[in-house]
């Protein structure tokens, strides 16, 4: 049974409703990837399903318990979030920033104990060694590149330790290198730790590539879930984005590559024929 | 096999990193430096504390010597025979005042601190919110229409410093709901500080309605209580003042952590299990309650609640609660040394309410604030 799930679920600011009775899971132990268009509702479901915005129906429940009822600090602890552009306030260093992501696990009064045998020191030396920031630990955030920024705040979503962990669109501003970098370093996050990763990303292909599971949105719907193989298609890519497009598969994992039309170019011919039974290889 | 491909082209990058990282040693050590220079300066603005208060006492137009203080104050405490003139100017007014100047600096320079930390706006202090001004001018109503003197002075200032808070606090939350949730925190940080400046407007024309239908005698009783003053310490004032304290200082320390998280955006502190409405809430209270108390006590003393967080940070190098409390407490004690000692000597005997001298500090001080402040944004 997967851990987080939405039942009937409506999300609407004000009166503007944009998600309407949607019926979604996240399954545990993979890492999904949430795909639509601009407007399409994708990043207010990951708000409801981080509890950011309070269901107008139905309800995000995590092992079969509705989340807004349970206490905050407590289901912190099971599930992390990372928002879309978090700040940082002036002149905190790394090790600091960090180190606020074990707020969750910390009493009522602050635990003094520093010692390297701290589980809070712990955790915060394994998150910067996961993300390879442990020699930027007493640097100031703002002297950060973008890149070296976002892997920061992803270690100070490790050093939560949560078994569920949601980002939202974690590559925005990023390079391609460091896109490709940071959808790594969560993948390494999944297989050694096991943790439920969903992640809004824009780039298609990318999640095409590291996703375990697929879910696509459309007007505040799911139109299509399943893996990665099964949901991207030229039809899909066509029903979400309006968008013509030639499906391929990836020349480096196999995973379907999305290659777009537009006005100016046009498809050469034995680009369809290898589309279908390729994927076929694939799987 | 992809990934192995995937690897072969992350790892040199990562070496590159390394490399990078190595060069800048010699700078990592400085800056691990200066991490503890942030404690070491924060002892410092204690220590800076200690002097002025204990020059306050001692020091200025009327000099106490040390062996005379100890007597004077253990006289006091086990009844003993007391020094005539002396014992009384020492329990009467130095030592009072030095400890209401401390005390109230410690809460202004708190509740500025808390609000320009929550709001994440260096603007949003008290005294530019126009808390300060809600109770200013439900005190000048109350010295004015209702001719009321001391203690009830103070009830009616921080009633006004409440009822304004609560108001800006309806403005700025109405809008706020409207938003995408925790989305937009600077939004309706922006709007409360607009909803504020706007009331301080409106109530500041309100004192000075009142101010020339008042008689002159009474408006100068009124002027003096609006510029802010230690004149009026005395241990009854003290004793309430500290109970106050008592309370509200327990509460900003539980309020601190969270607040930390709060400044990595609402969204990010309700991921780590911050009750964000909740904690804001609890910190306008705090802060509104801080601000009061202080304002009832020696009236509002301008510009220590918006000087208190920006000069601790630019001296401790990043913000800090208890730095913004010693270095309120700083401004308060150094503005009265001067206004009560030495003003008196460049200006003809006149002796200045504090509030004259940490407003004419304030004013360069918020230029210079504004100057520098877009400069290191950028």
């Amino acid at each position: 049974m997967a851990r987080l799930s939405a039942r009937d679920l409506t999300l609407q600011y004000e009166q503007r409703r944009v998600i309407e009775g949607l019926r979604t899971e996240i399954p545990e132990g993979k890492v999904t990837m949430i795909v639509g268009a601009n407007g399409c509702g994708k990043s207010t479901l990951l708000r409801g399903l981080s509890r950011l915005l309070r269901p107008a129906a139905g309800a995000v429940t995590l092992d079969g318990k509705d989340i807004h009822s349970r206490p905050a600090k407590e289901l912190a602890r099971t599930l992390g979030l990372l928002p879309q552009q978090p700040t940082a306030p002036d002149g905190i260093t790394v090790r600091d920033l960090v180190g606020r992501g074990r707020y969750p696990h910390q009493g009522f009064f602050r635990n003094w104990s520093h010692g390297d045998s701290s589980p809070h020191d712990l955790a915060v030396r394994n998150a910067l060694d996961a993300t390879a920031t442990t020699e930027l630990a007493d640097r100031n955030v703002d002297e950060l590149s973008g890149g070296q920024r976002q892997r920061v705040w992803i270690a100070m979503a490790l050093a939560q330790e949560t078994e569920v962990l949601l980002l939202d669109e974690p590559t925005t501003y990023l390079d391609l290198a460091h896109q490709v970098e940071v959808l790594d370093l969560v993948t390494d996050l999944n297989r050694r730790r096991g943790t439920t990763v969903a992640i809004v990303l824009h780039d298609l292909n990318l999640a095409a590539r590291y996703a375990d599971h697929v879910i696509a949105m459309k007007d505040g719907a799911v139109v299509a879930e399943g893996t990665g193989i099964d949901v991207i298609t030229e039809e899909l890519v066509r029903t979400v984005f309006g968008l013509e497009s030639r499906v391929v598969p990836d020349p480096v994992s196999g995973t379907p590559l999305i290659v777009p039309i537009g006005r100016h170019h046009y498809p050469a011919p034995q680009a369809t024929e290898t589309t279908k039974p390729a994927l076929e290889i694939a799987s | 096999m992809s990934r192995t491909v995937e690897r072969a082209i992350v790892e040199p990058e990562r070496t590159v990193g390394a490399l990078k990282t190595a060069e800048k040693g010699p700078q990592l050590y400085v800056r691990a430096e200066r991490a503890a220079k942030g404690l070491n300066r924060t002892w410092l603005l204690a220590a800076a504390v200690v002097v002025l208060f204990v020059a306050s006492i001692l020091l200025g137009s009327y000099t106490v010597t040390v062996p005379d203080f100890v007597t004077i104050v253990t006289a006091h405490l086990t009844g003993g025979e007391k020094i005539p003139g002396a014992s009384f100017i020492v329990m009467e007014t130095k030592l009072p005042r030095a400890t209401m100047g401390l005390m109230i600096g410690v809460a202004f320079g708190l509740s500025g601190a808390l609000f320009q930390t929550m709001l994440r706006n260096p603007l949003a202090s008290p005294d530019v919110i126009g808390i300060s001004n809600g109770a200013s001018a439900s005190a000048v109503l109350a010295i004015v229409v209702f001719g009321a003197s001391g203690a009830a002075v103070s009830v009616a200032a921080l009633f006004g410093a409440l009822t304004v808070a609560l108001l800006i606090y309806l403005i700025s939350r109405g809008g706020s709901l409207r938003g995408a949730g925790g989305r937009n925190g600077n939004a309706a940080g922006n709007r409360l500080v607009l909803a504020g400046i706007g009331i301080a407007a409106a109530l500041g024309a309100l004192v000075s309605f009142l101010m020339t239908r008042a008689d002159i005698r009474t408006a100068a009783e009124a002027l003096i209580w609006l510029n802010g003053s230690l004149n009026p310490a005395t241990w009854e004032r003290i004793g309430v003042l500290l109970l106050a304290l008592a309370v509200l200082l327990p509460f900003t320390a539980a309020l601190a952590k969270p607040l930390r998280l709060l400044e990595l955006g609402d969204d990010t502190a309700a991921g780590l299990g911050v009750r964000v409405g909740a904690v804001r809430l609890g910190l306008v209270l705090t802060a509104v309650a801080l601000a009061a108390v202080a304002t009832a006590a020696a009236g509002p003393v301008s510009f220590v609640a918006f000087l208190a967080g920006p000069i601790a940070r630019r001296v401790t190098g990043k913000p800090s609660l208890p730095a913004s409390a010693l270095t309120g407490a700083v401004i308060v004690l150094a503005a009265d040394y001067f206004a009560y000692n030495l003003a008196p000597l460049l200006l003809d005997a006149t002796v200045l309410p504090v509030g004259v001298v940490t407003g004419a500090l304030g004013a360069p001080f918020l230029l210079w604030l504004l100057a520098t402040s877009n400069r290191k944004d950028a």
